[in-house]
Order: structure tokens, then C-alpha cells, then sequence
């Protein structure tokens, strides 16, 4: 049960970065929507980094169920 | 258009409600509950059927069972296509037999036994070769127990109980290796071969039909490989771009098609490829070799003796930097293994709530609940897996080159 906890807590720091890097994502290419394309591999890239730092937390949560 | 998505959700409704039923026909057992031996009969039999509807259903056993590696492609219930095993070990030499000489984990053949997918040894010299039959109570043919903080395994012959070897592994120990075709290498092999053929179709269609527009799979493949050209490797590699290429394309195709055929549950797809971390790591290796392979001597430097920073600062950053060559391929094999883990899980889950909410079976007002949930939210997941597929190949692949384009760059001060 601990572990679950632990995966819920790192959820909840992802689902932060993510909301992050998405709204400042959207609003720079609000501001310039020509370099969208750009600004859209930057935004996936981060996130992806931000997720692995949440996936790692969910891992160990895995590997701790025993 | 319309008309086309009802056929597409009809015929996964049907899908669903076939399993469904498949689950109730096993789910019969507990009627005869006061009748203690017909009921152990009918225990033994429901484990045919991998064990799901066997008592009390087992969401975790059924999600463990489905995203790990198997001998064999189960189909449904009794029906599996069996895969060759490949076994040596220093006494006996080469084996070599299909899995369905197991009869799915009830028998032993040549002192090999099948526990879950993992191959395991007779330790017992004396155990009789050939196809041996074991003794086992309903789905337990093979007796778990914990001593010494590990995990033994046993089973039973003629009431006489043999310990099992570990599963084969690099660092196991084990008096065997295990070289069998699974279910993964299988799907590994015919991603390869799929994609040899595709590839070696469309560079002919260059080749005979020059300066003409693309046609048929051609297309598919031209923009794939643009974008792999256009978004990755010109941005990160700059004019470097055209010897890292090929593997930047081989790791991206590779990658997606197994994504994709992780994502078909049946036959030739159902294997969790990228969702194994032997996989991925593997995957993760062959990038931190070709990073820093082609590391430049600007790249050691700035590891081992950080330009531009203070003395004391540089002997601090150094531990740091030589961390950091390690962690990147590191976060790739978790990046890969997790979320296409993690994909899968979720599915499992939601399809699972069809056997939770219907008791394995004994209710079938609850199955049908359950369905009506689980069904448009299994399809909702499958889209949205459809895209991380996708978006992990291309990740993969990006920060690949990323690495690739910081250890091969060439600064001037």
C-alpha cells in the first residue's frame, strides 16, 4: 500500500511539471505562433524529462510492492 | 465517416463480450461448492486456462502474467502457439523442443521445467529425462518458498520434492543458459524482418521509379523519414548529421514497430518488446557505446576538467559530470521500459474491471457493468497509446541524438 502511495505522490509532482511546461508551452506559442514547430519539440523533450523523474519514483514504487 | 467508427466500436464490443464468455464457461466451478472432490476436479481443469478464473480472480497475477515474457503466444483458453525453446547446459549439451512439450507448465521434459514464462532446472541429477509429469495442486504446479531471503522453487514427482534452479541469467549462476525463442525475440525478429522488407521495397521504388511522386507505403516511410531527418538529426547534429543516420532511423523504426505490435493484443503483436527492461537496456547500451565512442576530446574535458570554472569548483563538478555519462543511457532504458509498462498496465487494468465487477464470471449483470465501463475507456487508452508509441520512439531517438550532437561538438573558445 505504501508503494501506491509513493506512485500517487509521484504523480503529483509530474502531473505539476507537465501542467508547467504544456501552459508556458501554449502561451509562447500563442505569443509567436510561428515557431510553433520549434517551441512543440522543446515542450516534449522537457516533458519527457520531467516524466522520467516520475517514472523512476513509479519503478521503485513498483519494485517495492514485496 | 460515422457509420465507420460504429462498425470499428461494434466489432470491439464484440471483441470484448467474446472474452467475456470464454471467461464464463470457466467461471462455472464454484456451483458444486459443498462437493469438496468434484470441486478440486473441476479447480484442477479451470487451470487450463491460465489460471484467471481458477477461485478468486487475481487482477495483479493476470496483469504480471500478461506484460511478461512467455515461451509461447497464448491465444485462448487451452490454445497457445508454441515456440522453440534452446536450451545448453555443460552436462547435457543443446536441447532443443517446443514449449508445448511444458503442456503448459504441467509437465517436465529433459529436467526443464516452465515456471511462468521462466525456464528452470531440475537440480536432482537423477530426475528421469523425457517428458515427466508433475504433481500439482489446481494452478500450482510449482511450489514457491522464501529461505534465506531468496526465492526457492520445488516440484513435485511420485511424491518426492526437487529444488529448482534460478532462472538463466548473465549473473544467476545457473548450470544453464537459455537461448530460447520467446515471445519477445520473436516479435524482436519479425520487427526486424518486417522492417528489412518494407525498406528494401521502397529504396527499389527509388531506384526504378526516379523523380516520381511517392506512392503506397513509400509515402508513409518518406515522411517518417523526413521527420526523423528534418526534426532530429539536422537540429542536434548539424552537418554532422549523415554518419549518425542509419542509427538514428534503425533505433526509431525499431522501436515504433515495436511499440505498434506490443499494441495489437493478438497473435503476432501481444508481445511486451519495449516493455522489458532487458530490452530497453540493451537499446540504452548500444547508445551510451555510440556516444561515447564519438565523444571528442572537447566532451571528456568538459567531464573531467570543466573549462571556465574555479579550481576547486572543477575537482566538485568532476564526480558530477562522470555521474551524468551513466545516467543519461540509464533514463532511457527507465523512459522506454516505463511508460510502455505503464501503457500496458492501465489497459490490463480496465479490462480487468470486466472480471472484477462480474466475480470471475458468477455474475452476469456486473460483467456487463463493467464492460460498458471499461470498453470506451480501454479504447480512449488505446488512442492515446497509439501517440505514446509514437512520441517515446521519437523521444528515444531525439535525446539520443542530443547526446550524441553535445559529445561530438566542437567548441572554440
Amino acid at each position: 500500500m505504501y508503494s501506491a502511495i509513493g506512485a500517487g505522490l509521484a504523480a503529483i509532482g509530474a502531473g505539476i511539471g507537465v501542467g508547467f511546461i504544456g501552459g508556458k508551452g501554449l502561451e509562447a506559442i500563442a505569443r509567436q505562433p510561428e515557431a510553433a514547430n520549434d517551441l512543440r519539440t522543446n515542450m516534449l523533450i522537457t516533458a519527457a524529462l520531467v516524466e522520467a523523474v516520475a517514472l523512476f519514483a513509479c519503478v521503485i514504487a513498483f519494485l517495492g510492492q514485496k | 465517416m460515422i457509420k465507420q467508427w460504429f462498425v470499428y466500436i461494434s466489432i470491439y464490443l464484440g471483441m470484448s463480450f467474446g472474452v467475456l464468455k470464454a471467461q464464463n464457461a470457466h467461471g462455472n466451478a464454484p456451483e458444486n461448492h459443498g462437493n469438496q472432490p468434484t470441486h478440486q476436479a473441476q479447480g484442477e481443469h479451470a487451470t487450463e486456462n491460465h489460471g484467471a478464473s481458477a477461485k478468486k480472480f487475481d487482477l495483479n497475477e493476470l496483469i504480471l502474467n500478461h506484460i511478461g515474457n512467455t515461451n509461447e503466444f497464448h491465444l485462448w483458453g487451452d490454445l497457445s502457439i508454441p515456440l522453440p525453446c534452446i536450451l545448453y547446459s555443460k552436462e547435457d549439451g543443446l536441447n532443443t523442443f517446443l514449449s508445448s512439450e511444458w503442456h503448459h507448465g504441467h509437465k517436465a521434459y529433459n529436467r526443464y521445467v516452465s515456471d511462468h514464462g521462466a525456464v528452470r532446472r531440475i537440480k536432482d541429477a537423477s530426475f528421469p529425462s523425457g517428458s515427466v509429469a508433475l504433481e500439482g495442486h489446481g494452478e500450482h504446479f510449482i511450489e514457491h518458498q522464501q529461505a534465506n531471503g531468496e526465492e526457492v522453487g520445488s516440484i513435485t514427482h511420485q511424491g518426492k520434492k526437487y529444488e529448482l534452479e534460478k532462472p538463466s541469467g548473465l549473473l544467476a549462476g545457473t548450470s544453464f543458459y537459455d537461448f530460447s525463442i520467446t515471445k519477445n525475440v520473436f516479435t524482436m525478429l519479425l520487427a526486424a524482418l518486417l522492417l528489412f522488407f518494407i525498406f528494401r521495397y521502397v529504396a527499389g521504388r527509388y531506384k526504378t521509379h526516379p523523380n516520381q511522386a511517392p506512392t503506397g507505403i513509400q509515402n508513409l516511410m518518406e515522411v517518417l523519414v523526413m521527420f526523423i531527418v528534418n526534426e532530429v538529426a539536422k537540429p542536434m547534429l548539424g552537418d554532422r548529421y549523415l554518419k549518425f543516420l542509419p542509427y538514428l532511423l534503425t533505433i526509431f523504426f525499431f522501436i515504433l514497430t515495436c511499440n505498434v505490435l506490443g499494441l495489437i493484443p493478438v497473435f503476432p503483436g501481444g508481445a511486451n518488446v519495449t516493455g522489458n527492461i532487458a530490452t530497453t537496456a540493451a537499446l540504452a547500451l548500444i547508445a551510451f557505446i555510440v556516444v561515447n565512442v564519438n565523444g571528442k576530446a572537447d566532451y571528456w574535458k568538459h567531464i573531467f576538467w570543466m573549462p571556465g570554472v574555479p579550481v576547486l569548483m572543477k575537482i566538485f563538478l568532476a564526480p558530477i559530470e562522470l555521474i551524468g555519462v551513466f545516467t543519461k543511457p540509464f533514463s532511457l532504458m527507465i523512459r522506454l521500459f516505463a511508460n510502455i509498462t505503464a501503457g500496458h498496465i492501465i489497459i490490463l487494468a480496465l479490462v480487468g474491471l470486466i472480471f472484477v465487477f462480474g466475480q470471475a464470471g458468477q455474475s452476469i449483470g456486473g460483467s456487463i457493468g463493467g464492460a460498458a465501463i471499461s470498453v470506451p475507456f480501454t479504447l480512449f487508452l488505446s488512442i492515446i497509446e497509439l501517440l505514446v508509441a509514437f512520441l517515446q520512439a521519437f523521444i528515444f531517438t531525439i535525446l539520443t541524438a542530443s547526446y550524441i550532437g553535445a559529445a561530438t561538438e566542437e567548441h572554440h573558445h
